[in-house]
């Protein structure tokens, strides 16, 4: 090792920290993504089916990676994130019905439904945030599952209706008494429709970057560290004075909050929105938590390579039709194994060290020319 | 160890194969029936169509997933229909190709499926067949200007745009049809009416019945509600509309509710009519229903099996003979497919849509035709469309005599 510090190769890399240096390929991987998807579609080459993967997938990179950091890095199994995707959505899309024609300025507005929506996701992860400190592991898991459900059915319950006199509120419809020029804003469970559609592909990068960018410097702050401690030995933690219920409520606030924008951008996107299984309840919450594991606990870039290939991976196998759900599957099935199971990991640190070995071994061969 | 695992991960995938060949049966003779059928046109291209060139139809709904009895009946009953259409020439002399897309009744993938329709060269959309993607994709085709005429989404919102038709009735618009049915047979002068309210279809039907049947001077004596919460006891609610003397009771609710109710009056030895809404369809099949307590009963639906008429005839002797195995799904959801499908050969033609057309002028012209022409269809007679998308048509009443259900 003492020889290879002298290759001018690795002596230049070894100047930056090597957690900065993940990120910095983190950042390029996704700018580099941004960049050929951008050119492709301004250049017209892009299918139209691509074209409408790609702010979803945006959507799910950002749900992966904030959800990342309560699984990974804080090492809670959370099953309720769609949750807070759900009320980013709503709120966000409430805001904009609202204030489609008193605020014309169209990235004002969005710009303030992403505060909107980001404020009201936190105060639900702090809401959450305090029963669940009490809890671990199984019993935490349960409640998260239970919360996402009660987002789902409360969106689902309440009509919401604004006319001359002010904002009504109600059971149903037919509750809301409201005057002939009202107009029922959120539906019950047919939800809020009129969502001015104003998500683009850059807008979801610029918020993938940034999502990127707090995630990643939260991780690599003191606080992260602390954060990681209590993952690995929660006992150990305690014991050298780190406020476990403060980062625990911490954590929670900043992933609902970046799941609260995830949202905004989901309901942004379509015409329509309504909460049903598939899209805030508990599937979604799962497929989440699919992409967070198959893309390592704790590593980010696995999380949206992981959120961006298996989103779009239904949607790549329409030309195989009626096999497709069977396939898709059936590859999930084989990623997990081959990310896992003990016979690949032996198998990938074989590879590794070959690898290793034949780097260092060139590096010398360099040396002695 | 080494060969265990292979051993493993081999038989897992057979049970899988296993699985997949018990669960996909239906949709697999899906394939086979589209297969069979290209292969009939392959061989009656060459001679039977009189222009080169497809007039390529897509369809969007949930083939897979909690909804998909819905998605796989449409997509047979269009599929039914575009065979037939191809077998006598086509449209205007063109080929028709007809191709489906699964969207898991869920917004975000019917717009990347309408993505994938476009990319195939999609002219004209034959969808989406549920509620919430349908308005997610209307606003899709309101961009490219493309013809949508949804088989059966029936929320108000489907339609919106201008290029934007429907095959079924909107949920409302049955409370107004029902009303019509009641004074136009005379078949009580007192209704009653039970209604579920924490139901936006049930609340939706209702209010427009109420207007409806204050505007024809039907005397509604009572109007009484349940949640779904309080969906067992109606003890109270059918007191009420026994003791106003309600000759009728109009029942927009779906039919488990429904048969309850029906025992709860017999049980008081209250015996009115009924008339329910479309939910009604499926009382028979339900299981141990009593025959005698649903006898007579009526229920607003778009297609009854047994019909007589000369294109219901040829609807179900051909959905039988294409698909043998599958006539669990020849239901109202087929009918509308059908129907959907030679309304847009209807107005295609009177607009002389042609192979090479794009999408966009596709939707200009179609969206005047639709508005002239007159299709006499599986869901009703002489159905004609408003610029607005809604579609005119008598309504089609099934009546529940001696067990079985029969067109009144």
């Amino acid at each position: 090792m003492e020889k290879n510090s002298n290759s001018p190769l690795v002596k230049k890399s070894s100047s930056i920290r090597p957690a900065t240096k993940k990120n910095l390929i983190t950042y390029a991987v996704v700018v580099a993504f941004f960049v050929l998807f951008q050119t492709l579609s301004a250049t017209g080459n892009l299918k139209n089916a691509y074209k409408a993967l790609l702010v979803p997938i945006c959507i799910y990179v950002i749900m992966a990676v904030s959800l990342n950091l309560v699984v990974g890095v804080l090492g809670e199994l959370s099953l309720g994130h769609a949750g807070f995707m759900c009320i980013g959505a709503y709120c966000g899309s409430f805001f904009s019905v609202l204030t489609k024609d008193i605020i014309t300025v169209t990235w004002l507005r969005f710009t303030l439904a992403f505060v909107v929506a980001a404020v009201a996701a936190a105060i639900a992860g702090i809401l959450i945030g305090i029963p669940v400190l009490r809890l671990k592991g199984d019993y935490l898991a349960i409640v998260t599952l239970a919360f996402g459900e009660i987002i789902k059915t409360v969106v689902n319950a309440i009509y919401i209706g604004k006319d001359s006199k002010g904002f009504h509120m109600a059971m149903s419809t037919a509750g809301l008494g409201m005057e002939p020029d009202g107009q029922v804003i959120l539906n019950g469970p047919q939800g809020i429709s009129g969502t001015p559609r104003n998500s683009t592909f850059v807008i979801g990068f610029i918020l993938v970057m940034i999502t990127l960018f707090i995630v990643t410097n939260l991780m690599d702050s003191r606080t992260g560290r602390a954060i990681m401690s209590i993952r690995d030995n929660r006992i150990a933690a305690e014991s050298v004075g780190i406020d476990v219920t403060k980062y625990k409520l911490m954590v929670f606030t900043v992933s609902a909050a970046i799941a609260g924008c995830a949202g905004v951008l989901y309901s942004h996107n379509l015409a329509t929105l309504t909460a049903n299984t598939n899209n805030f309840g508990y599937n979604m919450s799962i497929m989440i938590l699919v992409y967070v594991v198959l893309g390592g606990l704790g590593n980010i870039r696995g999380s949206i390579i992981a959120a961006a290939l298996l989103y779009s991976l239904p949607e790549l196998l329409r030309g195989v039709r009626d096999y497709r759900m069977l396939i898709y599957s059936l590859i999930l099935i084989i990623m997990m194994i081959v990310n896992n199971g003990s016979f690949f990991v032996a198998l990938r640190e074989k590879l590794k060290f070959r690898l290793k070995n034949k780097k260092g071994a060139a590096a010398e061969s360099k040396e002695a020319v | 160890m080494k060969i265990k695992k292979i051993l493993a991960v081999v038989l897992a995938f057979a049970m899988v194969f296993a699985f997949a060949a018990c669960g996909g049966n239906g949709i697999k003779e899906n394939i086979s029936g589209e297969d069979s059928s290209n292969a009939a046109n392959g061989g009656a291209e060459s001679g039977s169509f009189a222009n080169e060139g497809t007039i390529k139809i897509g369809g969007i709904g949930p083939l897979t997933g909690d909804a998909a009895q819905y998605g796989v009946a449409v997509n047979l009953g269009a599929q039914l229909a575009v065979d037939e259409i191809n077998a006598a020439g086509g449209i205007n002399g063109y080929k028709v190709e007809y191709r489906m897309e699964d969207d898991v009744n869920d917004a975000e993938k019917a717009v990347t499926a309408y993505g994938t329709l476009k990319d195939w060269g999609m002219q004209m959309l034959m969808g989406t067949v549920t509620s919430t993607p349908c308005e997610a994709v209307s606003a899709e085709a309101e961009n490219d200007n493309m013809f949508l005429l949804t088989p059966s989404g029936s929320a108000v919102s489907c339609i919106k745009p201008d290029v934007a038709f429907r095959v079924c009735f909107s949920d409302p618009n049955q409370g107004i049809v029902a009303a019509d049915y009641i004074s136009d047979n005379s078949l009580a002068s007192k209704i009653g009416v039970i209604f579920n309210s924490s139901d936006t279809y049930s609340t939706g039907i209702k209010d427009k019945f109420l207007e409806e049947a204050a505007k024809k001077g039907l005397e509604v004596v009572a109007t009484e509600s349940f949640t779904n919460d309080s969906a067992t006891d109606f003890t109270a609610q059918v007191t009420n509309v026994k003791d106003k003397g309600a000759e009728l009771v109009f029942l927009p609710i779906y039919y488990t509710p429904a048969s309850l109710i029906m025992s709860q009056a017999k049980a008081m030895d209250y015996t009115p009519k009924y008339l329910g809404s479309d939910g009604m369809d499926g009382i028979l099949g339900m299981e141990n229903i009593d025959t005698t307590l649903v006898e007579g009963v009526m229920y607003l639906t778009p297609f009854v099996k047994s019909a007589t008429d000369a294109v219901t005839t040829r609807f179900v002797t051909g959905f039988e003979k294409a698909y043998p195995s599958q006539a669990s799904y020849l239901n109202q959801f087929a009918a509308d497919a059908y129907d959907a499908i030679y309304a847009i050969k209807a107005a295609a033609e009177k607009s002389n849509v042609t192979a090479d057309m794009e999408a966009s002028a596709i939707g200009d012209a179609m969206k005047t035709a639709m508005t002239e022409i007159s299709v006499d269809g599986v869901t009703g007679t002489g159905i004609t469309w408003a610029a607005d998308g809604e579609p005119t048509k008598a309504p089609r009443v099934a009546k529940i005599v001696n067990g079985n259900v029969e067109a009144a």
